[in-house]
């Protein structure tokens, strides 16, 4: 087996994520009374302590995935999927429960969630169903099993009630997008969630009537530029129905389908003055911890809220309050673009494959990533519904940093290979 | 295949980045509110407030300083009272109270220190200070509040209260917060700034749960307080007291000046008010009850009162006279030809002298007369108006018409009538001459004064032709610094040699003029000029003002008693009181002395002469 180059770019990038996110990391559980040296004991009790750890045996678990030939992943893509949608079932009766989520295995000292490789799993089975070149996503039937493939797993996490998580299997849209889909299924999505968006901040029957003269100013002017009018008033008329159901469904959604504390997230999230002592305490406090950093940010360790624990998981999901708090507009801005350069270089890589398991491998990464990166920023800035969602690479976490290395390294690996590769 | 469509994904994710970006400049960059909201999380500011500064007289005996008193905080998660019952009898409390306070501590934070009992006494406090080693979770808070040596001292002090609404609004520093204390007349007021202090400010970091978590910046915002400046006064404590104890049952003033240096020896406003009511915690009860007293005994009349001078004027006109070459000691006027009239006394030979000991009015109606019309020219309108404004530029030299700069707040200026004043009233220019505004003459008419200025007329005379401006405070702080306006000599204009005639005229007035007996001091040379104040509400006012010794005078004084008529019987007893007690440190008339201790002249006084201002006064053509 020769052995490829690892892209140095994605690469770099990697480290520089880890390195800053467990500087972050320990400037949010910073005791300024009481600094704990790193060869302090009490030290490893401490989150950035424990990311030590975590990133230590990061590294191994990339010497060990650069070790496998690479083309195990492809070949045993079937497997890993089975084994983890098999601990998936298992959870729930073998699982323990860690901060009110009950998706957790505990094998010895160390606790796994499932749910986070169930992410790369289900990316490479869907990348090796796509390898086979028959399947077209533009027909139904090959979109059936692709979605098959994304929704069990999903299914699964929602049922252990880690609604979060699930929702990252939405990403794989761009995936399968990238490999064909027709654009109208995301467009559908995006329309679908802006129409309820809006739906949610302004009244429903304000819509009905901004619709209605849409509606009729279109159809009026319609018969000057086209011949088929009937069919086009037909797909007008359908188009808004579809629109109105929608809206009208959304207090439904709202009141029915979700449950409480998803209720209250949504409603904190539309109204920033929404109990901000009670249930908006976390995103009220976020934004002042970011909007407190100015442009150049307090410095290194000098953040207030940072310091003294007043957002709520913050070495964790709310990590990039740290950032904002203590680095400013400016900090943000660099680790923003930093994110979008990472994301382009490793699209760059994807579309620079032969084969096809690897590119669409490629764009599952992409997928996953930005997910994570539109979702948790969103969160802590108020943009996006708190979700437990934590920031690939700079939240603490064991589960989501091995689960993210192990994902960007399996990506790394079929690159550096891509020229053994065939092309099918 | 389908490669075009990387653009499109990748073009998405720069529009989602470009929106947080957008979102987070808004947030970090132009929203500042995140930043107090920041600082009101995360940094608590703990005030220290300095002792206020104290006050002094003139032989450095302490009249005003700080009683310490002890505010009881508890901080609910800490609090552990094992021994209620010993708790509640150390503090002099009930349980019932201990309970409603200890749970209406916890409703308003179980980590923020609660005021549990307020107004302690020192000796409260020495007493629970051992104890307090049963009771975790409480500390006492220092506090303070004004307390005097004296009772007679209390309207040119000032008192000192809580900041009003309009003061805190009005601050051009934003030192003050609400709730502060703050000197709110007379000296309190005046030396406001030098006898606060300045307030330390702490700055503590605080956590989620309000726990103390060390310095903020390394304490490079911190500021630390700066005690209060003591002020060093003039004010003879002693004789206050006696000149107050003389003003009891009486409305007016009594004003004593060194004349040499300005420096005030006494300055007491009748009636006064007990200054200890209106410090501590029942400001506001006896505040409106004083407030609304008719007599007005919040008023510091001394500086701010209006009177006409009446007589005591005429030392004015006769020293002006002179200086404008106009009148000399010579100077002789008959009782003829005058529309006002006199006291009986020997005119043979009215001259100056003559005049001033027997207060002529006929003399310095003729004198003033001729000070209007001698040297001019024109027709009678027009000679009268060069004439008033040669005889006002010289008389506002004595302070007349003008602030004197007395380091009092409510000093009022009073009024000099002069041309435009008067071309004001009749309207336009030469429609006024002598004859309409003859009163002036005689310290009537359109003059205004305050008991302040007459002091400082009798300082000037003392002085033979110049004053030091009036002040209460010699010193500030333990350096001692004074502004050196309160240095400086003034010269009124008038040569020295004119003072001669007025000052013997002044000592004959005392010996055998319009001066009783009770106003003669037997063993002290003073010279004196009464004078009789008209007004609209009912009796005269009686006017004396004098200083003594004649020689070399160590003191300048000036009595005003409302509506006690002429000025030879009550002002003039009372001033010779003053200065006998001042200069021979005791009283020998004894029985003069219990007389006008106990005199009163309250059944005369139809409301306090505060309100009588210089519109009611003008108009009035005679």
């Amino acid at each position: 087996m020769k052995n490829g180059k690892l892209d140095w770019l994605a690469v770099s990038l990697y480290f520089l994520f880890v390195v800053m996110g467990w500087m972050n990391i320990y400037s949010a559980v910073y005791n300024p009374e009481a600094p704990l040296w790193i060869f302090d004991p009490l030290f490893y009790e401490t989150n950035a302590g424990k990311q030590l750890i975590w990133l230590g045996t990061s590294m191994v678990l990339i010497i060990f995935i650069l070790a496998i030939d690479f083309r195990f992943f492809e070949s045993f893509a079937p497997l890993i999927y089975g084994a983890f949608i098999l601990l998936l079932i298992a959870v729930p009766f073998l699982g323990v429960t860690i901060n009110g989520s009950h998706s957790w295995f505990k094998i010895g000292g160390i606790t796994i969630q499932p749910a986070e490789f169930a992410k790369t799993a289900t990316a490479l089975l869907l990348a090796k169903y796509l390898n086979d070149p028959q399947v077209n996503l533009t027909k139904f039937k090959f979109q059936y099993t692709s979605a098959g493939i994304i929704a069990l797993p999903m299914l699964l996490i929602i049922a252990s009630n880690e609604t979060g998580s699930a929702l990252v299997f939405a990403s794989f849209l761009i995936l399968l997008y990238r490999e064909g889909l027709p654009g109208r299924y995301p467009g559908l999505l995006l329309s679908v969630i802006t129409i309820l968006v809006l739906a949610l901040m302004v009244k429903p029957l304000n819509i009905f009537i901004v619709l209605l003269v849409v509606a009729i100013i279109i159809a009026l002017s319609l018969p000057i530029y086209l011949q088929r009018m009937y069919q086009t008033y037909l797909k007008l008329a359908m188009g808004i129905a579809c629109i109105m159901a929608i809206t009208s469904t959304v207090d439904f959604l709202v009141n029915n389908v979700l449950k409480e504390h998803q209720r209250n997230r949504i409603k904190v999230l539309l109204d920033p003055e929404f109990d901000p002592r009670g249930l908006g305490y976390q995103l009220t406090q976020s934004k002042i911890a970011i909007g407190s950093g100015g442009f150049f940010g307090k410095g290194y360790l000098q953040g207030t809220q940072t310091k003294f624990d007043f957002v709520p998981e913050q070495s964790t999901d709310f990590i990039f309050c740290t950032i904002g708090e203590e680095q400013g507009f400016f900090g943000v801005l660099v680790v923003i673009g930093l994110f979008v350069l990472f994301l382009w270089r490793l699209m760059y890589l994807a579309d620079q494959q032969r084969s096809r398991f690897a590119r669409a491998y490629g764009y599952g990464v992409v997928g996953i990533i930005f997910f994570h990166f539109l979702v948790n920023i969103g969160m802590t800035i108020g943009l996006m519904p708190i979700m437990g969602i934590p920031l690939p690479f700079f939240s603490y976490g064991g589960s989501s940093l091995w689960s993210f290395t192990i994902l960007l390294f399996i990506f790394l690996k079929l690159d550096a290979h891509r020229s053994d590769m065939l092309s099918r | 295949m389908f490669s075009g469509r990387n653009r499109i994904i990748f073009f998405f994710f720069l529009c989602i980045a470009l929106a947080f970006l957008g979102k987070l400049l808004f947030l970090q960059v132009f929203d500042d509110s995140y930043m107090k909201a920041a600082d009101n999380n995360a940094i608590r500011k703990i005030i220290q407030i300095p002792f206020r500064g104290e006050i002094y007289d003139r032989k450095h005996k302490l009249v005003v300083y700080n009683t310490p008193i002890y505010d009881l905080y508890v901080t609910p998660k800490k609090a552990f009272v094992r021994d209620t019952l010993k708790f509640c009898s150390l503090f002099g409390i009930d349980k019932t109270y201990f309970l409603k306070q200890m749970k209406r501590a916890k409703a308003y934070s179980k980590l923020k220190p609660f005021l549990f009992l307020r107004n302690l006494s020192k000796e409260d406090f020495a007493r629970a200070q051992d104890a307090m080693i049963d009771f975790e979770g409480f500390s006492f808070v220092t506090n303070s509040y004004r307390t005097y040596q004296s009772k007679a001292f209390s309207n040119a002090l000032g008192y000192v209260a809580e900041i009003s609404p309009n003061r805190l609004l009005e601050q051009k520093d934003d030192y003050y917060r609400q709730g502060d204390l703050v000197g709110v007349s007379g000296l309190e007021s005046f030396y406001e700034e030098a006898l606060r202090g300045q307030r330390g400010i702490k700055y503590r970091m605080v956590n989620s749960n309000g726990v103390e978590k060390g310095v903020f910046k390394n304490g490079e915002l911190d500021v630390n307080p700066i005690a209060g400046q003591n002020l060093y006064t003039t004010i003879d404590i002693k004789l206050q007291e006696y000149a107050d104890s003389l003003m009891q049952h009486k409305v007016g003033s009594v004003v004593a000046i060194e004349p040499s240096t300005g420096e005030v020896l006494a300055m007491v406003s009748a009636p006064s008010y007990d200054p200890s009511l209106l410090a501590g915690r029942n400001f506001s009860k006896y505040y409106g009850k004083l407030a609304m007293d008719p007599m007005k005994p919040l008023i510091n009349r001394p500086p701010s009162a209006y009177y006409r001078p009446g007589s005591t004027f005429k030392l004015v006109q006769a020293l002006v006279g002179q200086q404008l070459g106009i009148i000399n000691a010579g100077s002789v006027f008959t009782h003829a030809g005058a529309p006002v009239k006199c006291h009986s006394h020997n005119t043979s030979h009215n001259d100056l002298h003559n005049a001033i000991q027997w207060s002529c009015n006929p003399y310095f109606y003729h004198a003033f007369r001729k000070i209007l019309y001698d040297g001019t020219s024109g027709n009678t309108f027009e000679r009268s108006a060069q004439g008033l404004k040669r005889w006002e530029e010289l008389a506002a030299n004595f302070g007349f018409g003008r602030k004197l700069g007395v380091d009092l707040g409510n000093e009022k200026k009073g009024n000099l009538p002069n041309v435009d004043y008067y071309n004001r009233i009749y309207k336009g220019e030469n429609t006024w001459k002598f004859s309409n505004i003859y009163s002036l003459s005689i310290g009537e008419g359109e003059l205004v004064v305050s008991p302040l200025k007459m002091a400082n007329l009798a300082a000037i005379i003392a002085n033979r032709g110049w004053y030091i401006p009036p002040h209460l405070v010699k010193g500030v702080g333990e350096k001692h610094t004074i502004d050196p306006y309160y240095k400086t000599s003034i010269p009124v204009g008038v040569d020295s040699k004119y003072f001669g005639v007025v000052i013997a005229g002044m000592r004959d007035a005392v010996l055998h003029g319009t001066v009783g007996s009770e106003g003669r001091i037997p063993d002290i040379v003073m010279c004196g000029k009464t004078g009789t104040s008209q007004n609209q509400k009912g009796k005269d006012h009686s006017i004396f003002i004098a200083f003594a010794p004649m020689d070399n005078p160590k003191i300048a004084i000036a009595v005003f008693v409302e509506n006690a008529g002429f000025g030879g019987f009550a002002a003039a007893p009372i001033a010779s009181l003053v200065v006998e007690k001042y200069l021979k440190g005791k009283v020998d008339r004894k029985a003069i002395e219990t007389k006008f201790l106990n005199m009163s002249y309250m059944s005369n006084v139809i409301s306090a002469n505060y309100k009588v201002k210089k519109d009611t006064a003008k108009n009035e053509k005679r």
